[in-house]
């Protein structure tokens, strides 16, 4: 099995990064932002996110066909959310009593 | 043209009999891995989507609850799972490498780590408990103005980080039996495949709480 | 190219079957064909006890007044729902002639996991066990829809053990799925391309797509639902603030693409028999590949249209009802492609070509019934209707079970080595035509009148075509007894079969004995010719038994 070796030096600096944006997400969510609380922390666990998925993972080097796998189960996922929340959303577009 | 009764067989390790070599069996075992995966992602899915409608229903209450989330135990607990995917890695580095002390001293530490978390977490589940957030018959919530809607949020968070703990415990289970596989000698620089599959469950359950921990503690307070 | 065996030989041949004997070699095997018949000789159990309920049902609805009340009516359509389609239709062709064919026609010894494999069969067992215990202690009474706040709440049977039941054997369909996208990317033999696969395998690709992203959702589902069972949060409850329309939504979230689960392996079983008895390569591959892979994509993208009625918002019902019109299409170009296929073909009517056949015409009839319910401004009329479930019947029952039926025949000689007796077949194949258009067309017209489903008494204005229905019912029944009794006689009595009796391409046909050894192949295939290449070996047709 030959597979590329990563440094600790690597390993290292994406956990120090986790770290790093763990206490900011912390920091910035004691703070009064509003609707921009909820973006902030999601971007940020995005970032985190996708650190672990690239570098812990290592999804960097694998084959296009992981990362196909991976990105369909992000998509999917998206389909649930997205299409469940445009119910909830779209309540109420209608005018009139009695429609949804 | 390969055939089946080929002398690879003879030369590579834990070789099965459907493979025709190594490599192959590899791959074939880290897309199992990643369709696994991709099943749980869906499947925690369905509770985040639960939770965002709900969420999206009720801000107030959401609001409310949100001041009984310990942030801190969440923030410890988030940086002892980021640690524990840390030191996964080493060992899965330490296995491509040969070297075993190495790989069960990391093992160790990372399962250690994760006892850590669910140790937090029983303390976090112990407060809710005594503070009768539990959902159940012995539900009681403070703003009577939410009552309903904050048991139906409390069932979420404990659905969620319910299945989360679930699925560390499992984890445990898989390392202490790689640790036990690693002290006899089962891996080397030429066979290690389930640590690395192992590791990435590991860091598949990490990446589920990075975004349980900002979605159920840190939201949601400031409104 | 194939090779012939002198009858003796073939059977002195050591194969999967003869290769070791007794329980343990059964219940402990890790041969994907084994396991094939594991689950085929289970399925068929659960089959029938599904059939039973509906037994039951037919029974009941020949009078106005019926045989039993309300609740004892309500738990017969829900087991006859939950065994269905759980453990009957999910699990039908992939975990039977999937299993047993796949590795085989890409020229793999196994599938990837062949361990994983076996687990599958007996997470379906448990699963299955555990469902059955409910009904044996009386049952569920909630429609296999679960739907809450009556499941989550109200309802008084076992629907907790009924959900773990289920959620295990979700396990089973995912582990198959899984197995089957890592055989098909990583176990192909050398020249067997993308492009070259049999569409009987882009089939179960697609399936397997479908297991493994759907199944997790409903998993949560019951998981949440049976949470909700024992600690009463109201999490859909709306006294409390709980939403029963999300239940709704993560529930179709799988059930819609479910039902392409139970009907893209019937496609790709129809895809086989079609261009065997035209004896012509399949008309536009590609299309009919793809389509399978579309209707797995668009399938997860049209649930909505199960929430009409139930509370969802204009707008998401109007871009679900358009997406459910553009699903259509898809499974429309593999009907327009068989038809073409077989024209000029030259066309035989064995018994698989007749089962196949039976499910161009009763799919057709189904789908298009799908589309009137995918309009909204019929589907308010006709929804929770007869008509609901004669659409549904005809593209389950007369599509799937068809190609079920057909796919069991044309590799019977396969898979046992033997050949059924075809006059029979023909008979029942027949029967089972007749009873089935007599079962379920008269519901289109209940439905359409105006009769509700789940309903233990009705008008007696209904009960003309009712009795018309039960008597297809029974006609139906007998005609998927006989194939039972024939199967059942042919695997020890039958006269033995040559290695390609249907004279088909396809590896499993040219290069794998009958039946095959454990590993199938005496030397690894190596593939070098397009998928159905029927025309380039006509000349080359002179050995008699193929």
């Amino acid at each position: 099995m030959n597979h590329h070796v990563i440094s600790v030096k690597v390993y290292a600096a994406v956990f120090a990064a986790l770290l790093a944006l763990t206490l900011t997400t912390v920091a910035v969510s004691k703070l009064e932002l509003g609707e921009f609380n909820f973006i902030v922390a999601i971007t940020i666990a995005v970032i985190k996110a996708t650190l672990v998925i690239l570098f812990f993972m290592d999804v960097r080097h694998a084959t296009s066909l992981t990362k196909l796998f991976v990105g369909a189960g992000l998509f999917w996922l998206a389909i649930l959310l997205v299409f469940l929340l445009s119910d909830y959303f779209s309540r109420g577009w209608l005018p009139g009593p009695g429609w949804v | 043209m390969a055939d089946s009764e080929t002398p690879l067989a003879v030369h590579e390790p834990e070789l099965r009999h459907h493979f025709d070599d190594s490599a192959q069996q590899f791959e074939s075992s880290v897309l199992g891995m990643w369709v696994f995966l991709v099943t749980e992602v869906l499947f925690f899915g369905g509770m985040f989507g639960a939770y965002t409608v709900y969420r999206n229903l009720y801000p107030e209450a959401f609001a409310s609850t949100s001041h009984f989330m310990n942030v801190t135990i969440g923030a410890i607990n988030t940086a002892v799972l980021i640690f524990s995917s840390f030191t996964m890695v080493l060992s899965v580095r330490s296995a491509q490498l040969g070297q075993k002390k190495a790989l069960i001293i990391f093992l160790i530490l990372t399962l250690i780590l994760g006892c850590v978390f669910l140790g937090f977490k029983y303390v976090e589940y112990h407060e809710k408990w005594v503070d009768h957030h539990v959902p159940g018959p012995g539900f009681r919530y403070e703003d009577t103005r939410y009552v309903h809607q904050a048991q139906i949020l409390f069932f979420l968070y404990f659905a969620m980080t319910g299945m989360h703990a679930i699925h560390m415990i499992v984890g445990a289970g898989l390392l202490t039996a790689l640790i036990v596989m690693a002290a006899r000698n089962r891996f080397s620089a030429a066979w290690y495949t389930p640590v690395e599959m192992i590791g990435l469950y590991w860091h598949f359950v990490d990446v589920v709480w990075i975004f349980l921990f900002p979605l159920l503690y840190l939201i949601g307070h400031t409104k | 190219m194939s090779t012939t065996l002198p009858f003796a030989a073939t059977q002195a041949q050591p194969n999967y079957l003869n290769v070791d004997y007794g329980w343990k070699s059964w219940l402990f095997t890790t041969d994907h064909k084994r396991i094939a018949l594991l689950y085929l000789f289970s399925i068929t159990a659960f089959f029938f006890v599904g059939g039973m309920f509906a037994v039951g049902m037919r029974m009941n609805l020949l009078t106005p007044q019926g045989l039993f009340d309300h609740d004892t009516y309500n738990k017969l359509f829900t087991m006859h729902g939950i065994i269905m389609v759980f453990f009957f239709l999910v699990p039908s062709i992939p975990a039977t002639l999937g299993n047993f064919l796949v590795p085989i026609m890409i020229g793999a010894r196994d599938l990837a996991f062949p361990r994983i494999n076996l687990i599958s069969w007996y997470l379906y067992i448990i699963g299955g066990l555990v469902a059955l215990g409910a009904v044996v202690q009386g049952g569920v009474d909630t429609g296999w829809t679960f739907y809450a706040p009556f499941s989550s709440t109200y309802s008084n049977t076992h629907v907790l053990i009924t959900a773990i039941g289920v959620f295990i054997s979700g396990f089973s369909s995912i582990l198959t799925g899984l197995n089957f996208i890592v055989t098909v990317h990583k176990m192909r033999a050398p020249g067997m391309t993308w492009n070259r696969l049999p569409l009987f395998v882009w089939g179960h690709y697609a399936t397997s797509l479908i297991q493994v992203l759907g199944t997790p959702v409903v998993a949560i589902t019951l998981v949440l639902l049976a949470l909700e069972r024992f600690f009463h949060a109201g999490i859909f409850d709306p006294n409390v603030g709980g939403d029963p329309v999300l239940f709704q939504h993560l529930f179709w979230f799988y059930s819609h693409p479910a039902v392409y689960i139970m009907i893209l392996p019937g496609m790709a079983v129809i895809s086989e028999i079609v261009t065997c008895f035209s004896r012509k390569a399949i008309f536009g591959y590609s299309f009919v590949a793809i389509s399978s892979i579309a209707i797995a994509v668009l399938g997860f993208l049209v649930w909505g249209h199960h929430l009409f009625v139930a509370g969802q918002s204009m707008y998401a019902s109007i871009a679900f009802s358009f997406l459910s019109f553009v699903v259509a299409i898809p499974s429309a170009i593999k009907v327009f492609n068989w038809t073409a296929t077989m024209y000029r073909g030259s066309v035989s009517y064995d018994t698989p070509m007749l089962y196949a056949f039976g499910f161009i015409g009763l799919f057709t009839i189904g789908g298009l019934t799908g589309l009137f319910l995918a309009t909204m401004a019929i589907d308010v009329h006709v929804t929770d209707t007869y008509f609901v479930i004669a659409h549904f019947h005809y593209v389950m029952v007369g599509g799937m079970v068809m190609a079920y039926l057909g796919g069991i025949h044309f590799w019977f000689p396969k898979i046992s080595g033997r050949m059924y007796p075809e006059g029979w077949a023909k008979f029942a194949a027949l029967v089972v035509f007749v009873g089935f258009n007599l079962t379920f067309f008269p519901q289109f017209i209940l439905g359409y009148q105006g009769m509700p489903r789940r309903y233990a008494h009705y008008p007696p204005e209904f009960q003309v075509l009712n009795v018309m229905s039960t008597a297809g019912a029974s006609i139906l029944a007998v005609g998927y007894l006989i194939p039972m009794i024939y199967l059942a006689w042919a695997w020890r009595n039958g006269p033995i079969a040559p290695q390609n009796p249907w004279r088909a391409k396809g590896l499993e046909w040219e290069q794998s004995p009958t039946p095959p050894p454990t590993f199938n192949f005496d030397r690894q295939p190596v593939v070098t010719e397009p998928a159905y290449n029927y025309s380039g070996e006509e000349e080359e047709e002179v050995e008699l038994g193929g």
